[in-house]
């Protein structure tokens, strides 16, 4: 497992780096339109409007990792990109549309909305495509844990060999897919919740999400503990990799410490610990599905080394990752610090 | 309708849709922060307001362009795998790059549009200027990696597979140059003159009202010398064209025969199975000067490629006829304005300027639209030129229709929604007078 480290393997690295940080990211703020959908009590309005305050001026940058993560598959592992486009044709572009309707009708309602205050003549519009936005939130990560299920339930064939049901559907639309859907659907709305105790500054807002963190979080529990069930019956090598390699028992027991940390924190009401805890929670559980599959990018026959494309293409982007990232993490930091601190009146 | 047909079509509209909120996004940072800086020298109002509202619509836009932009980068994998598996290590540099310019646009645009109250004026002028350089870098790399498509440079073709791949090379491709100058100007040309037709229309009725004065000097300011310049650079990707691929040349201008002296068709139509351009206004000898320098110059016929090898002639030929005489009206227009601007006079006074700007504002996105048409139609049957035929990139699945159609659908509520709130936007601009300004 500690073979060779080359340039197919770093690049495989900055990929699942990115992966995380969409997830860590982008995928709070799909959580966020998971709690407009279902924001309910006194403070509904409030509980929507933090959510769009929260993701208004971020999700379009938060968004990009996506892109990244998929430029650095077509330029670096064009094979695994190919197959992955052929195989996942239908839940993809299920999920781009998802992915459109929930950007577009987030900014039809916040830039040509009454937004927070109360009536107008559009509010009834405003409404209607809140809800285009919150379902689209639902529905999406729910889509993408489908194709990562696909692909981490190792049974993409070669296209051209099946039939139609067997090449394009058959491979996605299994119990373990639509458990890794669930799951996803549950991680970014624990992290969507836990966010957003930090960023909310209203004292009853906050418990609302606390509440909403802990409801997230014990159906995460349960979603992993399904889907790990799943995985013994119906992903054979996802189930083994994750129960029987030498490295399990330590990525659970990390798992499980973050998640513990993350609930106590916020049964303690600290809510920048459960932040932390919940990331690295969430984060672990991504690099334990990547360690699972190792060293294949589309198990269980095409391998990272296998999937490379030329070495001076790997090298060339992995400088480019390098020049990018000096322009990137400061830019990026420079615009949480300018939206995530109270608000500076001029 | 056939597969193969059904995911061009469904790349031509992505790519057609997207194209609009793409130039839009790299124009738009410049009229805004112009406004913007106005308003900080010189304390008029109005500017500011100009640059807000600029900016509300430049973010509903910008967010289309973004998800729509997601849209492309996966088509490119769910419509023509096969491509992407071979040209991916090829050209995947530009879009990496195109990923780091796409992510500061869409960081500093975030900054730009919610950090009004936040940070200092020179902080904020700063994140408009941020925001309009990357806008412009991002459509520069990825018109790089479409020039590949047309002159592939930096590897070697060996059994169907690409070999000493080059991806430094590759971007250097001799497409590169005059494709990303024209798409560039095209983009600055086609939203500065929308925006200036836009606010021209009410300054037809109302001739003394201070915003739309104000809209319009900033507009022409960014669109008419990008106009102007259009045709110049028009003629550098037209010799490329006639120099690294000739049977587009043929298609565009109807010319079946080879022939010294060809001349310049205007108008007309392409009978294929004739094989002659009917209708048109010829000018003697025009092609072979305009594409070779030379008048006696021998212009290659589509008679000297194999008809499988022919791009579709006829509406290759209408749409190059279409961008070039459009093109020119918005040349014209943008000369006459940019007479009146340097010599300080009213456009206002002359109503037959803003009936004239009227009409041009939506030339771009036609023209823009058509040239594309051009470039990526008249370079058929091939998606890599002369080496894979799109037939041979395209995707297994079949039913291809249907994820054309829901796309299309999609698409078409989106257009229909965004130009509904932008056009409620308009109405509700100001009437600001002069007297307002201070």
């Amino acid at each position: 497992m500690t073979a060779d480290v080359g340039p197919a393997e770093l690049v495989a690295g900055c990929a699942l780096v990115a992966l995380t940080a969409y997830v860590l990211l982008g995928g709070a703020d799909f959580g966020g339109g998971v709690w407009d959908l279902l924001a309910s009590g006194p403070r509904r309005r409030q509980q929507r409007a933090l959510v769009a305050e929260a993701i208004g001026p971020i999700w379009e940058a938060n968004h990009v990792w996506l892109i990244i993560v998929v430029v650095l598959l077509f330029t670096c592992f064009p094979a695994a990109f190919a197959r992955l486009a052929v195989t996942l044709h239908i839940p993809l572009s299920l999920m781009l549309i998802g992915i459109v309707l929930r950007g577009s009708a987030f900014t039809f309602r916040s830039h040509y909305g009454p937004g927070r205050e109360e009536g107008g003549r559009a509010a009834g519009t405003t409404e209607r495509w809140g809800r285009v936005f919150a379902i689209a939130s639902a529905g999406t990560p729910v889509l993408l844990g489908l194709c990562v299920g696909a692909l981490a339930g190792g049974a993409l064939p070669v296209p051209g060999r099946a039939g139609f049901y067997a090449t394009f559907v058959a491979p996605w639309l299994t119990p373990f897919g639509l458990g890794v859907g669930v799951l996803t659907l549950a991680l970014f709305a624990f992290l969507a919740a836990v966010y957003l105790t930090v960023e909310a500054q209203d004292d009853d807002l906050r418990e609302d999400f606390r509440r909403r963190a802990l409801y997230a979080a014990a159906a995460v529990f349960v979603a992993a503990f399904g889907t790990l069930g799943l995985a013994l019956l119906g992903a054979p090598l996802m189930g083994r990799g994750l129960t029987a390699a030498p490295w399990a028992p330590a990525l659970h027991a990390a798992t499980g410490a973050a998640a513990v940390i993350a609930i106590w924190a916020l049964w303690r009401r600290r809510y920048r610990l459960a932040r932390v805890a919940t990331a690295g929670q969430v984060s672990l559980i991504l690099w334990g599905w990547a360690l699972a599959q190792y060293p294949y990018l589309i198990p269980p026959d095409l391998t990272i080394r296998a999937a490379a494309a030329p070495r001076i293409t790997l090298v060339l982007v992995l400088w480019a990752l390098a020049a990018g990232a000096l322009v990137l993490f400061p830019s990026l930091i420079y615009l949480l610090r300018v939206f995530k601190r109270e608000p500076a009146r001029s | 309708m056939p597969d193969l047909l059904a995911a061009r079509s469904q790349m031509a509209m992505s790519l057609g849709f997207h194209i609009i909120f793409a130039m839009v996004g790299i124009a738009m940072p410049v009229l805004m922060v112009v406004a913007e800086r106005r308003w900080q020298r010189t304390g008029d109002r109005i500017y500011l307001d100009l640059a807000h509202r600029w900016a509300k619509g430049t973010a509903i836009l910008f967010a289309v362009g973004a998800v729509s932009g997601t849209v492309l980068s996966f088509e490119l994998g769910l419509l023509w795998p096969t491509f992407m598996e071979h040209a991916g290590p090829i050209i995947g540099m530009p879009f990496s790059l195109e990923g780091f310019a796409f992510f500061t646009e869409a960081i500093f645009l975030g900054v730009y549009l919610y950090g009004w109250e936040r940070i200092s004026p020179r902080a904020h002028l700063a994140a408009g200027w941020a925001v309009a350089a990357s806008g412009m870098l991002s459509g520069v790399f990825v018109v790089i990696a479409n020039a590949w498509m047309n002159a592939p440079t930096g590897f070697r073709w060996v059994d169907g597979r690409a070999v000493d791949v080059d991806p430094i090379a590759a971007m250097m491709s001799p497409a590169a140059f005059p494709q990303v100058l024209h798409m560039t100007l095209a983009a600055y040309a086609g939203t500065g003159l929308v925006v200036a037709g836009i606010h021209a229309l009410p300054l037809l009725r109302q001739p003394r009202n201070a915003f739309h004065r104000r809209a319009l000097s900033v507009a022409l300011l960014i669109g008419a010398p990008a106009a102007l310049l259009q045709p110049l650079s028009g003629d550098l990707s037209a010799r490329f064209v006639a120099h690294w691929q000739p049977a587009k040349l043929a298609a565009m201008e109807g010319q079946f025969r080879t022939e010294r002296g060809a001349p310049l068709r205007v108008g007309g139509w392409p009978d294929e199975a004739a094989g002659e351009t009917r209708y048109a206004l010829e000018i003697p000898r025009g092609l072979s000067l305009l594409a070779f320098k030379d008048p006696g110059a021998e212009v290659k016929g589509l008679e000297a490629f194999p008809r499988q090898d022919w791009p579709p002639i006829a509406i290759v030929h209408v749409a190059f006829q279409v961008m070039v005489g459009l093109g020119s009206f918005m040349a014209v227009v943008s000369a006459a304005a940019l007479w009146l601007m340097g010599r300080r006079l009213e456009l206002t006074r002359h109503r037959w300027l803003l009936r004239a700007l009227v009409l041009a504002a939506p030339m771009g996105f036609i023209c823009t639209e058509a040239g594309w048409v051009v470039t990526e139609v008249g370079r058929q049957p091939w998606i890599v030129y002369s080496l894979m035929r799109t037939a041979e990139a395209v995707t297994p699945m079949p039913g291809l229709i249907v994820p054309f159609l829901v796309f299309t659908s999609l698409y078409a509520v989106l257009g229909g929604v965004v130009a509904w709130l932008l056009y409620q936007q308009v109405l509700r601009s100001p009437q600001a007078t002069e007297e307002d300004a201070a």
